[in-house]
């Protein structure tokens, strides 16, 4: 890294890691975190660039469990290029790349090439999910010691689940040895077949066949008790259903080895998105409806799920935010709803629209930031996520009164499937700096914006 | 969907020197989508205009020149006999060119997507689309595609306007003013667009709807026994806990085609114990008001769902559902696609979102 030197001065520094939020500087140099000052002097350090953060808080770069990436396989989705970028733009500094590409990451040779390029050309760091079973299949292990000495956080079949319960046991009795979680999309797909969003009353007005949150909670409960019997570790993706929280409760309760992620659009958004109204509930059904943008794996649930999840995230049952980010082509999405691909582009909102949970007092913004830093560093055991001394120098500014509306068409992801086009959202990162480097600052693309008029 | 409040007087071309079709009002509207959101005097003046085109459609000679020149095509992705011929007859009763595109037998076979084939088609000029397609709101995707009117002709499990409108026709033309009447639907309400249209279409004319069918074959967040609340979207319906409850004092009994692949899915034991628990015959219609009508939207699966012996009774009206099935088809066709008439709204706004 270079010799840089900076200071951000001036800014609610919030540092779960730490037990910080208070007025200080952060100082930085060489890539690393120096100091965060007990108080800020109002002055910058000879010698040190300056980011004025008055009004702003600082926080550690985000920290994301569950981004894909796309690449190698479907590159016209998003590339390592363009999704690190866009990680970047919605202040994260270190994602994790899901293992379903094209070819799988299932080898040390294909975690390898994803590791190499995304040195060579990401913006900011990647670490790799590699599969549970060869191909994702759900037959045969993957050689997940190979794969772990090729750097994986932890293993997953993505949106696959593992259906044989034998395989998972397996799964995770071995991973134990390597001390890496399991990552396991819980769904039973026979209970929901066919289903293409949750069931309920949205799904039956619209004539969509329903996925019952019992396909999820089922297969969590599953999992809950295989981790117990084989004393591993397990990581719950995307959890989003009532039930899977009171599974969750009794489990930690219990000393299940076990953490779990939420989304920003469990957390904010309802399956009444579906009619197409941004989450108005109409009286007649209009063309509006079948929005292709709010169809994602697990769905989006039932304003009582939201809550749940938002109050359990909250308190620390849930312990952390992943994005489960998932760029489609419009291709994928400019059809009908049976047809369209889950998933939505969710990097360059999250944080904004999470953001709204503080504006409503739904939760601290310091829990908020420890759900996106500390928390899933703690689960990636790596020193991240934090302004310790010796820290890679990775923060983020926020301005917590900025307001904008999403235009996917200005998004530096490849891919604008989000359901939030056109919503104005309040708080938004303004700078990301990773390894003390600025890779993303608002006021440089505001400005080359306006140069392109 | 948009539709202005206003009403614009309407008469078929060649009905003047008859008389027989009286002067409709019908509200300005590009797409027939569902019947959710027209009223009930929209609907009844569609029915009012259905009384004409039935007089018309029952002629020796049935051409009228009121669509000549337009161009409608019915765009069928599931097959279908009934509702695709009732289409294409209305059209050229009406005077239009009607095309048939089957999808088996198009570029869609080749893989061509929804959009594609509707830009395609779009390309072409075209008045109407009649669509009939097995995922639910592929018809309101493509009305946010194409300048053309878009007619649903049943999509997925979600709707089937035209289809409830031949219902309530036939029912009018019977028993007059729906207000109070019984209507006992049984059958798979789960999966039957029928059912989710004519639920709502009775409701809005003032019935009383009642469904009957297994527990497996209602949604989740239904219980047997109960009437749902207005936040379900289907407010009043009453589900019964047995057929009998249900077709007692009936004023119309309509038994829907249940399917092969709901034993095979696991919803019923056997359509054998499906006929014996919930098939209509004699012995149940005798619990229904005297003089009840017994409807089947077709194809009819006799002997389960229905017995041959009140299929083709005295109470069935089952034949005469297929002839104004033409006739309500006609009133729609001509009241989306009427030459001269200023109801081609939307047509700016609509392509706004075709970003591709």
């Amino acid at each position: 890294m270079v010799a840089r030197k900076l200071a951000i001065t001036g800014g609610r520094v919030i540092d779960p890691a730490q037990g910080i939020d208070r007025i200080a500087d952060v100082l930085i140099s060489n890539g690393k975190i120096d100091e965060v000052t007990s108080g800020s002097t109002g002055s910058t350090p000879d010698g040190y660039e300056h980011i004025d953060a008055s009004g702003k808080i600082v926080s550690p770069g985000f920290v994301d469990l569950h981004t894909h990436l796309r690449d190698p396989g479907q590159e016209w989705k998003e590339t390592i290029v363009t999704g690190t970028r866009a990680a970047a733009f919605g202040g994260f500094t270190t994602i994790s790349a899901m293992p379903n590409t094209d070819p799988v990451q299932d080898s040390a040779a294909v975690v390898d090439d994803v590791v190499r390029r995304s040195a060579a050309e990401g913006l900011i760091r990647v670490l790799p999910i590699g599969a549970i079973s060869i191909g994702q299949k759900g037959k045969q292990l993957a050689p997940m010691g190979e794969l772990a000495d090729s750097g994986v956080i932890g293993f997953s079949d993505d949106g696959n689940s593992v259906d044989d319960a034998n395989l998972m046991r397996q799964a995770l009795s071995y991973s134990a040895e390597l001390g890496l979680p399991i990552i396991n999309h819980a769904e039973d797909k026979k209970i929901g077949a066919g289903g293409v969003m949750s069931a309920g009353t949205v799904a039956t007005r619209l004539g969509l066949v329903g996925v019952p949150a019992e396909a999820e909670t089922a297969m969590v409960a599953r999992d809950l008790h295989l981790a117990d019997l084989t004393k591993a570790r397990l990581h719950i993706p995307h959890i989003s259903t009532v039930g899977s929280l009171v599974a969750l409760r009794t489990a930690k309760e219990s000393g299940v080895d076990v953490t779990a992620e939420v989304t920003p659009h469990h957390l904010t958004l309802s399956d009444e998105w579906v009619y197409g109204l941004k989450g108005e509930v109409p009286t007649t059904i209009g063309s509006e409806a079948y929005d292709t943008d709010t169809k994602v794996n697990p769905p989006l649930r039932s304003r009582d799920d939201v809550e749940a999840v938002i109050d359990a995230l909250s308190e620390g049952l849930i312990d952390i935010i992943a994005t489960d980010h998932a760029p489609h082509a419009a291709t994928d999405k400019v059809c009908t709803y049976n047809e369209a691909a889950h998933g939505i582009n969710v990097l360059e909102t999250a944080f904004s629209s999470v953001f709204q949970l503080v504006d409503t007092g739904k939760i601290s913004a310091v829990r908020l930031i420890e759900s996106l830093t500390a928390g899933p560093a703690a689960i990636l055991c790596k020193d991240l996520g934090s302004l310790k001394k010796g820290f890679s120098a990775d923060v983020v500014v926020i301005d917590p009164g900025s307001k904008w509306i999403v235009n996917p068409e200005q998004f530096e992801s490849k891919s604008v499937n989000s359901p939030l086009a056109g919503v104005e959202l309040t708080g938004r990162v303004v700078t990301t700096i990773y390894q003390g480097e600025t890779v993303f600052d608002l006021s440089d693309v505001v400005a080359s914006a306006g140069a392109k008029q | 969907m948009t539709n202005p409040t206003t009403t614009v007087g309407n008469k078929p071309a060649g009905e003047s020197s008859n008389g027989s079709c009286e002067e409709m009002l019908v509200a300005p509207r590009q797409h027939l989508l569902d019947l959710d959101d027209l009223s009930a005097a929209e609907i009844n003046d569609l029915l009012d205009s259905a009384d004409g085109m039935l007089e018309i459609s029952s002629r020796d000679n049935r051409k009228t020149p009121a669509l000549r020149g337009k161009t409608i095509i019915t765009m069928f992705f599931e097959n279908s006999t009934r509702t695709r011929v009732s289409f294409e007859q209305a059209g050229k009763i009406l005077g239009a060119d009607v095309i048939n595109v089957t999808a088996s037998a198009s570029s869609v076979s080749k893989g061509e997507s929804l959009l594609n084939t509707v830009k395609t088609l779009q390309a072409m000029q075209i008045d109407a689309l009649v669509v009939r397609h097995p995922h639910s709101g592929a018809p309101y995707f493509i009305a946010n595609h194409t300048d053309a009117s878009v007619v649903n002709a049943g999509d997925g499990t979600h709707a089937h306007p035209t289809q409830s409108l031949l219902d309530l026709f036939t029912v009018r033309n019977h028993i007059g003013d729906m207000t109070g009447k019984k209507i006992a639907i049984v059958g798979d309400v789960l999966y039957s667009r029928v059912a989710r249209s004519n639920i709502l279409a009775f409701q809005k004319m003032g019935a009383e709807v009642t469904v009957s069918c297994p527990n497996t074959l209602i949604p989740d967040e239904w219980s047997l026994g109960l009437t749902l609340g207005d936040e379900t979207g289907f407010g009043g319906l009453k589900l019964a806990r047995n057929v009998d409850e249900a077709v007692d004092s009936a004023d119309v009994v309509m038994a829907l085609r249940i399917q092969q692949e709901r034993q095979d899915a696991g919803h019923l034991p056997s359509l054998r114990e499906y006929a014996d628990r919930w098939g209509i015959n004699a012995q149940r219609m005798a619990l229904a008001n005297d003089g009840a009508l017994l409807m089947h939207p077709g194809p009819m699966n006799e002997g389960v769902e229905i017995s041959s012996e009140v299929a083709h009774g005295a109470q069935s009206v089952v034949e005469e559902q297929v002839r104004n099935g033409v006739a309500v088809r006609m009133a729609v066709l001509y009241t989306l696609c009427a030459p001269g008439k200023s109801s081609r709204i939307g047509n700016s706004e609509s392509t706004s979102g075709d970003e591709a």
